[in-house]
């Protein structure tokens, strides 16, 4: 064959199948946009279960979280029809619903039982009342800390500590010489890393992103004690370069023993006492994350929920989709496979007032938490933004990357706090400024 | 006249070279020996070099969870696809820029190449509307498209160096002998410029079967290449690092392959007119 032949013949056929429709299916099929965590892929493997009773094909797209936020955000604001059902998270979906490109979930079967829904959960993923994202699990933040070296070091855990006593206890608890700090804590930059340890945080100590008016409070004394307070407290018990540590480096270091505290989101409770990967499985206990005694706990408040965007051909499937993924069904489901500490926490009141789940350890706090988070007045001072960890407007989402980093560069000792709250004012301010407010 | 090299500076050269070598290595070998830990192992400290207990249970879970196979179809079809198009409308354009010149081909090479400049995210929003009104999105025609386009600058110059280095009088000599112009470049041009062709073809398909901006933001569930199916394993909360590295160690697997058995293809190409 010559040269000529042979190019034309492997062009055409890598073009023809390049350009080749791909296989109908008679059968309605939905896709799905969902995160990479280990709840939703258990999810996954009970999807054939939900095909042969519903008849409704599903085709999963997996995506790490922030990969996934730019590919949904983007085919939301065009309308592009891609996926019938997204997850989305708390500070996604009051926005987007009020933008109109949700589809309500008003036509719930009364078997769903939607009152079931822990009123923090369902009061977040809605706008103007109306639900517009099913919780598929929820979390907030709590204080997981090692017993035994809480013992050795003479303390005793209350249930709903303070700031000074988390400090004390991380001294008490660090022991340089054998690798152990005294706390992990988040330091790494973005919003929803770092940057949502610290806003929890600066709640309970009296600080607010925006006055009523909208006005940036970075210049306040309330967050200049909470910048302060964090830092000293990780320099003196944290572990060396807590200022790139996110959820995963925290969780390697509490599996493997080297944290005497780690607050951080609830879901983290099943991975540390997990003896396949936890080195301390068998001596972690829990508590409410602490507070600065003004009536403000520094525990966040989320959930990844499942959504159908308003471009979706596939309404109804998605709807009988989420029905069954949310559903107290589904729960028992996962619990007689896997065991009731493996099922998705945090959606249902139901599943608190099960006698089988609150023999798990962690589930007590868990839902403890979960109540003490409140999206609607999340600090001491008010504020015109709902939203814990998060300001639920559009605009947060870059202004707190941002600011985030800024502290991150402190925390490296790069910048002083004072330098870094001035930057995180006028960046703030300018954002704010731009967009209007 | 050649430099003399004595055996202990080459010896030494080469335990530079390959030290070198093993340091670019490594975090792909890094990557390979982690899939074949438990997820314990791959976070333990301090690490685990080769003394652990050899699991393949990640490779199981892997292709338990992924259609592996539909990921690497599609990555082919968009590499191969995007790679052969840019090829095909490449050559001529480096053709008339090498041999028929004109005062602008500079200011148009330079041009062409400024288009890189550009992040790829500033054009995401027109080119994803663009895609929507064709009903382009999660296609793998869109995503070869896109591709061919991105990396036709680089086709382009590629192959118009390795243009500019055959003798025109070749080609006129061919024109003498009443060769038409698709014969020129055909049966001419062509199958003396086929180790740059070849190193031309072999590096697009890398850049293109790496490429996981627009193949995961253009693709959905049908046309997401193996890039899509890396990015399913990441995760900010959960350590599935071991399993992440089998993902990437498969997705990896047939690009190193092909790079290794290409390697003098790939090398003589990209040194073609390097010593004259």
């Amino acid at each position: 064959m010559s040269f000529k032949s042979t190019a034309c013949a492997a062009t055409a056929l890598t073009l023809a199948t390049a350009f080749s429709a791909s296989a109908d299916s008679h059968s309605p099929t939905i896709t799905i946009a969902t995160v990479n965590n280990g709840d939703m892929i258990r999810m996954q493997g009970y999807t054939d279960e939900f095909t042969e009773a519903s008849g409704i094909a599903v085709e999963w797209v997996t995506l790490e979280e922030n990969v996934l936020r730019q590919r949904v955000t983007t085919d939301i604001t065009t309308n592009g029809g891609q996926f019938d059902i997204m997850t989305i998270g708390m500070y996604e979906t009051p926005i987007w619903g009020k933008n109109g490109w949700l589809v309500p979930l008003d036509g719930l079967s009364d078997s769903y039982d939607v009152d079931d829904l822990l009123p923090a959960m369902s009061g977040g993923l809605s706008f103007d009342g109306t639900l517009f994202a099913a919780p598929f699990y929820g979390e907030s933040s709590m204080i997981m800390y090692r017993t035994d070296l809480m013992e050795e070091a003479g303390m005793e855990m209350p249930d709903e500590p303070t700031w000074d006593f988390i400090r004390d206890a991380a001294a008490a608890m660090t022991d340089r010489d054998n690798d152990i700090n005294g706390i992990c804590l988040r330091g790494k930059a973005g919003w929803g890393e770092g940057g949502a340890l610290i806003t929890a945080m600066s709640n309970s100590f009296g600080a607010r992103w925006f006055d009523e008016d909208w006005n940036a409070q970075f210049d306040t004394e309330a967050w200049a004690n909470t910048l302060t307070f964090f830092k000293d407290l990780m320099d003196a018990s944290g572990p060396a370069g807590y200022s790139t540590n996110g959820f995963n480096e925290n969780l390697s270091l509490f599996q493997q023993g080297k944290c005497g505290m780690w607050i951080d989101a609830t879901v983290a409770a099943s991975f540390v006492t997990n003896p396949a990967d936890s080195t301390v499985a068998d001596s972690v206990g829990f508590a409410l994350a602490p507070d600065a005694g003004l009536g403000k706990r520094a525990n966040w408040l989320w959930a990844w929920a499942l959504a159908i965007p308003a471009g979706t051909q596939q309404k109804d499937a998605a709807m009988k989709f989420i029905e069954w993924a949310t559903s107290k069904d589904y729960i028992e489901l996962v619990a007689e496979n896997e065991g009731w500490a493996n099922v998705p926490p945090g959606a249902r009141t139901s599943l608190y007032e099960n006698p089988e789940y609150q023999k798990v350890p962690f589930a007590q706090k868990t839902l403890d938490s979960i109540l003490t988070a409140d999206p609607q007045n999340p600090t001491v001072d008010p504020v015109p933004y709902v939203g814990v960890q998060f300001a639920a407007i559009p605009e947060f989402a870059g202004i707190a990357s941002e600011v985030s980093q800024e502290f991150s560069a402190a925390y490296a000792g790069q910048q002083t706090v004072e330098e870094a709250l001035a930057k995180a004012q006028d960046i703030t301010t300018e954002a704010m400024e731009a967009a209007g407010y | 006249m050649a430099r003399a090299v004595t055996p202990r500076r080459k010896a030494l050269f080469t335990m530079i070279a390959w030290a070198i070598g093993l340091v670019i290595f490594f975090p792909i070998l890094w990557t390979i020996l982690t899939s074949f830990k438990t997820e314990a192992q791959a976070i333990s400290d301090p690490p685990v070099f080769l003394f652990f207990d050899w699991t393949l249970e990640n490779y199981s879970v892997v292709q338990e969870r992924s259609n592996y196979m539909r990921f690497l179809w599609n990555s082919v079809i968009i590499a191969g696809g995007s790679t052969l198009l840019g090829v095909m409308i490449a050559v001529p354009a480096a053709w008339s820029m090498a041999f028929v010149p004109s005062t602008r081909t500079k200011d148009i090479l330079l041009w062409m190449l400024s288009t890189k400049m550009l992040p790829a995210v500033g054009v995401l929003y027109p080119i994803y509307l663009i895609f929507i009104e064709l009903g382009l999105l999660d296609t793998r025609t869109g995503l070869v498209i896109v591709l061919m386009l991105i990396n036709l600058p680089i086709i382009v110059w590629m192959l118009y160096t390795y243009f500019k280095e055959i003798p025109g009088e070749i080609l006129e000599a061919a024109r003498m002998d009443g060769a038409t112009l698709k014969e020129e470049i055909l049966y001419v041009l062509t199958p003396m410029a086929i180790p740059g062709i070849a190193s031309t073809v072999l590096l697009n398909f890398i850049l293109a079967w790496n490429e996981a901006f627009w193949t995961l933001n253009l693709t959905a569930a049908k046309a997401a290449p193996l890039t899509a199916f890396i990015a399913s394993y990441s995760s900010p909360e959960g350590l599935f690092y071991a399993k992440l590295s089998a993902a990437s160690t498969m997705a990896i697997a047939p690009i190193l392959i092909l790079g290794w058995f290409s390697q003098k293809q790939l090398v003589r190409g990209l040194t073609f007119g390097a010593v004259k």
